[in-house]
């Protein structure tokens, strides 16, 4: 007898799916009405349809700070929560995230090279942080592959957390010799999105389309790595090339985010946790999700970080950071109590 | 017709060799027995046959070559149940099982090979459970559902009933007996417990430090001179022990 379940699934999977994403466009209109000056939705919506005076302060307060600015903050928050949902399942890991995989470390170390040589903007930091991103990932591959051939997690991961210690110690040079850049550098380590431009929400949405695009198809193959590797060997999965593909991605997010935005730290780490406590652990769902619930968090956070002490802004990272050490300590309260005795921390 | 030729099978981990020159082959509507002490190579050969590890030499499935096989092609033909500690999330039973159809892509029969797969294993009211709040037992259930739910040609078992009580290791051993008479199946098994190797293989083959010592049919390969020589014990007397107790109750 078979179960008439498929279609219910589907239609289930596509509800909840519109549920987790409604929430984006009203936090979206909010962030970019909201701020050190409040402005009315029916004025913004004019405003981003031209039909306020160019030069007003309206209009040029919601076409040319807030709205790119937004865009980006989304963007970024969906970019890093996706990040760290496929790392978790693909190393079937919870406490792994987009960071795990050292490429971070190697941005990061891009973006304060430039700084400290006086480049600043499109052109300096974030180019950097993007080039390094991927000779990063190129390194951390090239040494897996040549101590391990078969690529295996473990290697990757060591090779990783190693490279990492190396890029910040790098840094930490870098930093030593920066002179009159180190407030810059020091700045743009705690993660800030303010200033981000159209320039910036085309390259963060030119990387994650087809790499969102990619690792979306992935929601079986990372189901079977969360049952674990060997299983997912057994069952038919390509797992040499699934561990690429998923790497290569998360490494281009990373890259372009860090360049961005600085270290925002968390996202990647505590939102997929709490999504799936939400959406369970299929990954078909888990990762539009993280998406959606990413964005939506990095919004809120980044209005909070606007308007707390406004005029002044915080930076986001510290914020995030705050925040998420406190969610994850709750997370791992709950879940050592309901899980106790089990391998992992389950949802 | 042959299921799989293993010739000159060699693994090495760095300098040190784990399998070495191993051949036999394994017919249609046979139950190879692989039995050894521990540290003799037995999961790794699995592993092998399974595309987890390099080795050198020659593996060969129903005639083909799997070196040439796409994973979802061999996972079409050959399922695994290895051995395994747990799972990291809470999928639900069916969760997993639905795995084993991963290889088949978007199949229509999918549903129909879970729901027997479940039931067959007596996991079927469990279906919605969590992994996570699994019995041991359970669990190796769940997973032989999964590789039943394959659907393959050649059934690879790494001790099969490690975690499970006399009741389901019978269960077990029935359905599996029962899975191979239909045609065009074969299992390949490896057991520490000798008299199940005894009861239910049609064949087997005794593995000492990576090399076959002997292969055939199970009374000639698990006798007791092979068994002194591969355990350096007396397994037939200490075996008659054991049951010996039986009588006194």
């Amino acid at each position: 007898m078979e179960r008439p379940g498929v279609d219910r699934d589907k239609k289930r999977r596509v509800r909840r799916l519109a549920l987790y994403g409604a929430p984006v466009p009203l936090v979206f209109a909010l962030c970019v009405c909201v701020g050190s000056v409040n402005i009315g939705l029916g004025q913004t919506i004019r405003a981003l349809f031209g039909l306020l005076e160019a030069a007003s302060p309206d209009s040029l307060i919601i076409r040319t700070v807030r709205l790119p600015r937004v865009l980006c903050v989304a963007l970024v928050g969906a970019a890093l929560s996706l990040s760290g949902c496929a790392m978790q399942g693909l190393l079937r890991n919870p406490l792994a995230d987009g960071s795990t995989l050292g490429v971070s470390a190697g941005a990061a170390l891009g973006a304060v090279l430039a700084i400290a040589l006086g480049r600043t903007g499109m052109g300096g930091a974030v180019v950097m942080a993007v080039l390094f991103a991927f000779g990063s990932l190129l390194v951390i591959l090239a040494l897996s592959f040549a101590l391990d051939g078969s690529l295996a997690t473990n290697t990757i991961i060591l090779v990783g957390v190693i490279f990492s210690m190396f890029a910040s110690a790098l840094m930490s040079l870098v930093i030593a010799f920066a002179g009159e850049h180190v407030r810059t550098i020091t700045f743009w380590t705690m993660g800030s999105l303010a200033g981000t431009g159209y320039g910036h929400a085309l390259l963060l949405a030119g990387a994650l389309l087809p790499c969102a695009g990619i690792i979306l198809c992935l929601g079986r193959e990372l189901n079977a790595f969360a049952v674990g590797e060997e299983n997912a060997r057994h069952v038919g999965v390509d797992v040499k090339r699934v561990k690429l593909l998923v790497m290569v991605c998360v490494s281009a997010l990373i890259g372009v985010c860090v360049s961005v935005g600085g270290t925002i730290g968390f996202v990647g780490l505590v939102i997929p946790h709490m999504t799936r406590m939400l959406s369970g652990p299929d990954h078909k769902v888990l990762l539009p999700a993280s998406m959606t619930v990413g964005a939506v968090f990095l919004m809120l956070a980044d209005l909070t970080a606007r308007i707390l002490v406004k005029p002044l802004e915080l930076p986001i990272g510290v914020l995030t950071s705050l925040v998420g050490a406190v969610a994850f300590v709750l997370i791992f309260y709950r879940s050592r109590r309901g899980a106790a005795g089990h391998e992992y921390v389950g949802y | 017709m042959s299921m799989l030729d293993i010739e000159n099978l060699g693994v090495a981990y760095g300098p040190l060799k784990i399998l070495k020159d191993v051949s036999f082959s394994l017919e249609e509507g046979q139950w190879l027995m692989l039995v050894g002490p521990n540290g003799a190579g037995k999961s790794t050969l699995i592993n092998a046959v399974a595309g987890g590890t390099a080795y050198t030499g020659r593996i060969r499935l129903q005639g083909r070559d799997i070196t040439g096989m796409r994973p979802r092609e061999r996972a079409r033909r050959v399922g695994v149940l290895a051995q395994r500690s747990g799972v990291g999330y809470a999928y639900t039973v069916e969760d997993v099982v639905r795995l084993g159809r991963y290889a088949h892509g978007r199949d229509p029969k999918n549903a129909a090979h879970i729901h027997r797969a479940l039931v067959q294993v007596g996991m079927e009211e469990k279906r919605d459970q969590s992994v996570l709040t699994l019995s041991g037992g359970e669990l190796q259930r769940t997973f032989l559902a999964q590789v039943l739910a394959q659907n393959p040609d050649l059934l690879i078992l790494d001790e099969p009933t490690n975690h499970l009580d006399l009741k389901y290791r019978q269960q077990v051993f029935e359905l599996v007996g029962k899975w191979l008479q239909t045609p065009g199946r074969a299992v390949l098994c490896v057991v520490h417990d000798l008299s199940l190797a005894l009861a239910y293989g049609t064949c087997a083959v005794l593995l000492k430090e990576g090399r076959v010592m002997d292969r055939g049919v199970p009374k000639k390969v698990l006798s007791r001179e092979n068994l002194l020589s591969t355990y350096d014990m007396d397994v037939a007397a200490w075996s008659r022990r054991m049951l010996g107790q039986w009588n006194d109750m």
